[in-house]
């Protein structure tokens, strides 16, 4: 690799670097209209980095630095420093635990002065090296379960830092990494099993526990007469079908109530029945009013002790839904102008550009990130090394489920979660993360040509 | 790279693709499909204020202003912007509240409005504390504001039964009036003119559409002001009133029970209405509105009440003059047919009515100037018992035809609300009283104006303005014409000629000379003269009881003047005045000399200041505030009134109720019907002593 200025171009996707600053700048667009206040000077705001979108503007700037360097970077930088950054991160992430500061009742920021930075999300770039690292070994054969059990414990390893500091969407991103593994090779059968025992927690969370018992119960009878030819040959199939159903009774009826009342505090089990729209009042009437004063705390519940969790999801589809099919105009959103909608710079910014630009402009904002997915998986899919295919795999599952997470939440389709939209919504944390994923996979990319491990 | 690897690789590619569709599919059914959300924005981002204009002014005939409007500022707290500092003590100083009140309300604020609407905090603040607080409140804000407060301005501090006044809107009115787009907090015209013409006087509200923060604080014009409309001030109105006259007049009541009304005869406007005892219009509005108003309330005098238009009285002798009408056009006399009177009317059998003053009346002039009662009992028996009608039941059907064609015994249809009707007698009422008794004979004191008869000074008054127009006349009205038209078809009754009855010119010219004669030495009101001006007139003096003790008479005067073209018909009536002459005459000739003359004579002006300083309170009165004065009953009277304020509503523009449970020993009833609970409690408050009255009900004059 030469490291000749003239020749640093070579090779670099201008696409996907193009891709990235229309996303950037759509995010300052919608975090101005956000902020716009017709009395407000506009210049004086930018110069007195007072508001949000000057702050964010600065954070693009330094972004931008930032990914320049990375592109000046040797690509073999990477590969070679990949185990120790992951080795930081878990370090950060356990400074946080004793040291972190509190913010929106969850520890996990580390106070830098100028900003604050949370290292369960700068984590992703650092696990998506590690992971990329891993799977690029030699000595690697990724058709052992001892390969796969290291892999996946490279990738929730942060997830369960990030559980213990009150991050649960944070720690639901790390999951995504199974998508790369997919890629890669991992029996379909972990991600069967891993979703069937996901939706089965669900299920006990969401269905009467005698009504699912129920269901399990006909299911399985059905399952027997349906293979009731194969069971007269194969006496087994009957035993894994008969297995199968008493764990997951087992799980519904036992290893769900057990994790809950005895296990988890009752504000943990609370903020997982609230992500799925459910009231929880533990049985225990002490613990009961123990959380109810917490929530007070938190000021999730006004005094009259009534809920106001869904307001933030009816806001936020009043503000996508009043947008209708073109939209009401760039900074004419009467319900964005009113500060309805909660956290609406950050997590909620695809509501500023629901009502202001309609149907039209949600469409083409998905259509942006659709097309920013498809560039990273053919460019993935392109590299030599597998290093970068990983690598590549994982940028795209990241983003992907930032996206879709961060607008099913604003449209109703998903719990709220606290997770940014990526290179849109505010915050330096975020948009280094991505500029940083981006930016380095760009590096990569450029120098496909070379086998990097 | 291997086939495997290529279609898991197109695997994801179809997850990310489908898992995209469907967001979008979610989008098309939120933003295309549903149409609730648009509305569900508009409905709390976009604040409907509503702008209030002006309320129309009022003018008299002489075009002066006499309802106008200023301004008051209302002091408005933010409860929430308390904490960005606020010199309280200072605030406290010059409101003269104190520290716990200034919490108290707070508090009240928050409780009414929430912490960021602003509450008003002190109302319609009296110029010397607003130019206080004007001074200084820099040191109050941002948590305290002054907001301009348009209220009515009574430039002569009278006609307050005339306007009536303004008040908040109640839950039932708002019920009422639900397309008028009222809103809880604002005020609306709830008696007098301000109700009659409220349309006219609210004029038109605004429009600024708002948009607001979610904490409902409006933030900029939506869309710069594009959907605003502006406020139109309501209209004026020009009234035929007469305020100096209106005042002269409530200046002689003052002290007194009763009530004037003086009409044009020849528009039918009316030129002043007194209702006495009156009240200051200036009380009901300002800061201290709601304690005034508690004030007049209670007062056993009912100052609040409008006498002129809901107060029935039996009319008494000024009565005689529609019987001699009725009587020459009936053909049961003539203009010179007479009656002996030998000190009373015997040919009943009992003596009643009286005959007081002069005996024999040779003709007709002679017995209206003389007020004779034996003659009216006479001419009022030879109408009803006329062969001609057959039955009796058929004769009093065609009086009261008459009675009616006089105004009498129906509402006018004036532009004030809660007016009464009075009462005309039927045939069918006295049917069911008597049964197959009855004759004129038993029901002869209507001839005099008494018994079932009953009647409002504002019917009497336009009674008196049809004999003047020799029979016609215009429904007696206030208001002449709007500024900008009729719009609403207000005023439409008010200019067609009523004639309901065709009777020759030369029965009117004898009446009216037989009230000419009143005025003459030898009349009943021969003092009441006014030099220059032809007056007719007639004196009523009604007997009237209370708890069957005979009261002081009431004095009643209705005249029209001048005789040749008469520019003012007025009916007084005082409250246990004594004889017609002696009090009601004064006032009413007072009033003519001073509408007709425009001023009044410097050897009269004595009798203004002499009229005025008389005070009469009755006995019915006198024993409501001894009663208010005690502690036990005024509760007692408090939950009674809580319940008549129920039937007083429900009752206002109802026909008053002719069961008034007199007896006279002239009849011969089966049984009085038995009085009402309700009768018992609208006696308390009605002003019309007619209930008071168990005994029997006599004439004098």
């Amino acid at each position: 690799m030469s490291q000749n200025p003239r020749i640093i171009s070579k090779g670099i996707n201008w696409l996907l670097i193009l891709l990235y600053l229309v996303l950037v700048f759509i995010g300052l667009i919608a975090i101005f209209s956000v902020e716009y206040r017709p009395d407000v000077s506009i210049v004086q705001s930018i110069t007195g980095l007072k508001t949000n979108y000057s702050k964010q503007m600065l954070f693009f700037v330094l972004c931008l630095v930032i990914g320049g360097f990375i592109l000046l970077t040797d690509s073999k930088f990477f590969t070679a420093t990949a185990n120790l950054f992951y080795a930081l991160g878990i370090v950060l992430l356990l400074v946080t635990l004793a040291a972190g500061k509190e913010i929106n009742g969850s520890k996990s920021w580390i106070p830098l002065g100028f900003m604050n930075l949370q290292p369960a999300e700068t984590c992703k770039i650092f696990v998506s090296l590690a992971l990329a690292k891993y799977l690029s070994r030699l000595e690697t054969d990724f058709r052992k379960w001892k390969s796969h059990a290291i892999a996946i414990g490279l990738a929730l390893a942060p997830a369960a830092f990030s559980i213990l500091q009150n991050e649960t969407g944070l720690a639901l991103v790390y999951f995504t990494f199974f998508i790369t593994l997919y890629r890669e090779g991992l029996p379909p059968v972990y991600l069967i099993v891993g979703a069937s025992a996901a939706v089965m927690v669900v299920a006990s969370i969401l269905v009467d526990p005698n009504m699912l018992a129920i269901i399990l119960t006909v299911l399985a009878v059905l399952t027997i007469w349906m293979l009731r030819r194969k069971i007269r040959r194969d006496k087994t199939v009957l035993i894994i079908i008969i297995s199968v159903w008493g764990l997951c009774v087992g799980i519904q009826r036992f290893a769900v109530p057990f994790m809950f009342e005895k296990v988890m505090q009752p504000y943990q089990v609370e903020r997982i029945m609230s992500m799925f729209g459910k009231d929880y009042v533990p049985k225990d009437p002490a613990a009961a009013e123990a959380l109810m004063k917490e929530k007070a705390k938190q000021g999730k519940i006004s005094k009259d002790g009534k809920k106001e969790e869904n307001y933030n999801v009816k806001q936020s589809k009043i503000a996508i839904g009043s947008g209708g099919v073109t939209g009401k105009g760039f900074l004419k959103g009467a319900v964005t102008q009113g500060d309805f909608v909660p956290e609406q710079h950050t997590d909620f910014i695809f509501t500023a550009l629901g009502e202001s630009f309609g149907f039209w402009g949600t469409t083409l904002v998905l259509l942006i990130y659709f097309t920013l997915l498809m560039v990273i998986i053919n460019m993935a899919e392109r590299q030599r090394s597998v290093f970068s295919r990983v690598y590549g795999y994982s940028v795209a599952a990241i983003i992907f489920f930032h996206v879709v997470i961060n607008i099913c939440m604003t449209v109703g389709l998903a719990p709220v979660i606290g997770i940014p939209l990526p290179l849109i919504s505010y915050g330096g944390s975020s948009l280094l993360t991505f500029t940083v994923l981006i930016f380095i996979f760009v590096r990569l990319d450029a120098d496909r040509q070379a086998v990097i491990r | 790279m291997s086939d495997f690897h290529s279609i898991r690789s197109r695997i994801i590619q179809i997850v990310f693709a489908a898992v995209f569709v469907v967001i979008v599919l979610q989008l098309f059914n939120l933003q295309v499909l549903n149409s609730k959300y648009k509305l569900m924005a508009d409905d709390q981002a976009i604040y409907r204020k509503v702008v209030y204009p002006s309320r129309g002014m009022v003018f008299d005939r002489k075009k002066h202003v006499i309802l106008d409007n200023t301004t008051l500022f209302d002091l408005v707290v933010i409860p929430a912007q308390l904490k960005m500092g606020c010199d309280t003590a200072a605030l406290c100083n010059i409101l003269k509240i104190t520290e716990d009140e200034f919490k108290k309300r707070v508090i009240n604020g928050i409780v009414k409005n929430g912490r960021y609407q602003p509450s008003v905090f002190e109302g319609l603040l009296d110029e010397k504390t607003h130019a206080q607080l004007a001074e200084k409140l820099t040191q109050f804000q941002p948590a305290f504001d002054l907001v301009e407060r348009p209220v009515r301005k009574y430039p002569y501090l009278a006609a307050a039964h005339v306007f009536g006044y303004l008040a908040e809107v109640d839950p039932k009115f708002l019920e009422k009036n639900s397309s008028e787009g009222y809103r809880q907090g604002d005020y609306a015209g709830m008696t007098g003119l301000e109700r009659t013409y409220e349309k006219v006087l609210m004029g038109q509200r605004g429009i600024q559409y708002w948009n607001r923060d979610n904490k409902n604080r409006p933030t900029q014009p939506y869309q710069g002001g594009k959907f605003d409309t502006a406020a139109v001030a309501g209209s004026t109105l020009y009234t035929s009133m007469d305020i100096e006259l209106q005042e002269l007049g409530e200046k002689l009541m003052q002290g007194k029970i009763g009530s004037v009304v003086a009409i044009d005869p020849q528009t039918g406007g009316i030129i002043a209405m007194v209702s006495a005892p009156s009240y200051s219009p200036a009380l009901l509005t300002g800061n201290q509105r709601r304690k005034h108003f508690s004030e007049l309330y209670t007062d056993p005098k009912l100052p609040l009440y409008n006498r002129a238009v809901t107060g029935t009285y039996s009319p008494g002798s000024t009565f005689k003059t529609l019987q001699a009408v009725i009587g020459m056009q009936e053909g049961v006399i003539t203009q010179r047919t007479g009656y002996p009177c030998r000190g009373a009317y015997f040919e009943c059998g009992t003596g009643k009515p009286k005959c007081h003053g002069s005996g024999h009346s040779p003709d007709l002039i002679h017995a209206i100037a003389t007020s004779c009662n034996p003659y009216f009992a006479n001419v009022y028996r030879k109408i009803i018992d006329q062969p001609r009608y057959g039955t009796v039941d058929s004769g009093l059907t065609v009086w009261d035809k008459y009675m009616y064609g006089f105004g009498l015994g129906h509402k006018l249809g004036v532009d004030l609300p809660a007016e009464k009707g009075g009462n005309i007698p039927t045939a069918k009422y006295y049917r069911k009283i008597f049964g197959n008794n009855w004759s004129s004979c038993n029901t002869v004191s209507n001839s005099i104006g008494q018994g079932e008869v009953n009647s409002t000074v504002l019917q009497l008054s336009n009674a008196i303005a049809m004999l003047a127009n020799k029979g016609w006349y215009y429904t007696p009205h206030i208001v002449d014409s709007i500024e900008g038209g009729d719009k609403f078809g207000l005023l439409e009754a008010y200019h067609t000629k009523n004639q309901p009855v065709h009777i020759p010119d030369t029965m009117f010219e004898a009446v009216h000379e037989g009230m000419a004669d009143v005025m003459k030495p030898g009349g009943t009101g021969w003092r009441l003269a006014v030099e220059g001006i032809n007056i007719c007139g007639k004196t009523g003096t009604v007997e009237n009881y209370y708890r069957g003790n005979k009261q002081k008479d009431h004095s009643f005067f209705a005249a029209f003047a001048p005789r040749e073209n008469p520019k003012i018909a007025i009916a007084c009536i005082v409250e246990n005045g004594g004889f017609g002459a002696t009090i009601a005459g004064p006032i009413v000739s007072l009033m003519i000399e001073k509408y007709i003359n425009d001023t009044i004579s410097e050897k009269r002006k004595e009798w203004v200041s002499r009229y005025s300083a008389v005070s009469i309170t009755p006995a019915r009165i006198v024993d409501e505030i001894r009663k208010r004065d005690s502690i036990k009953l005024v509760k007692d009277a408090e939950r009674a009134r809580k319940e008549l304020l129920k039937s007083i509503k429900e009752e206002t523009g109802i026909e008053s109720d002719p069961d008034s449970n007199m007896s006279d020993p002239n009849r011969k009833p089966p049984a009085p019907p038995p009085a009402k609970d309700t009768n018992k409690t609208l006696a308390w408050i009605a002003p019309t002593d007619d209930r008071k009255k168990k005994t029997d009900n006599h004439p004098i004059k």
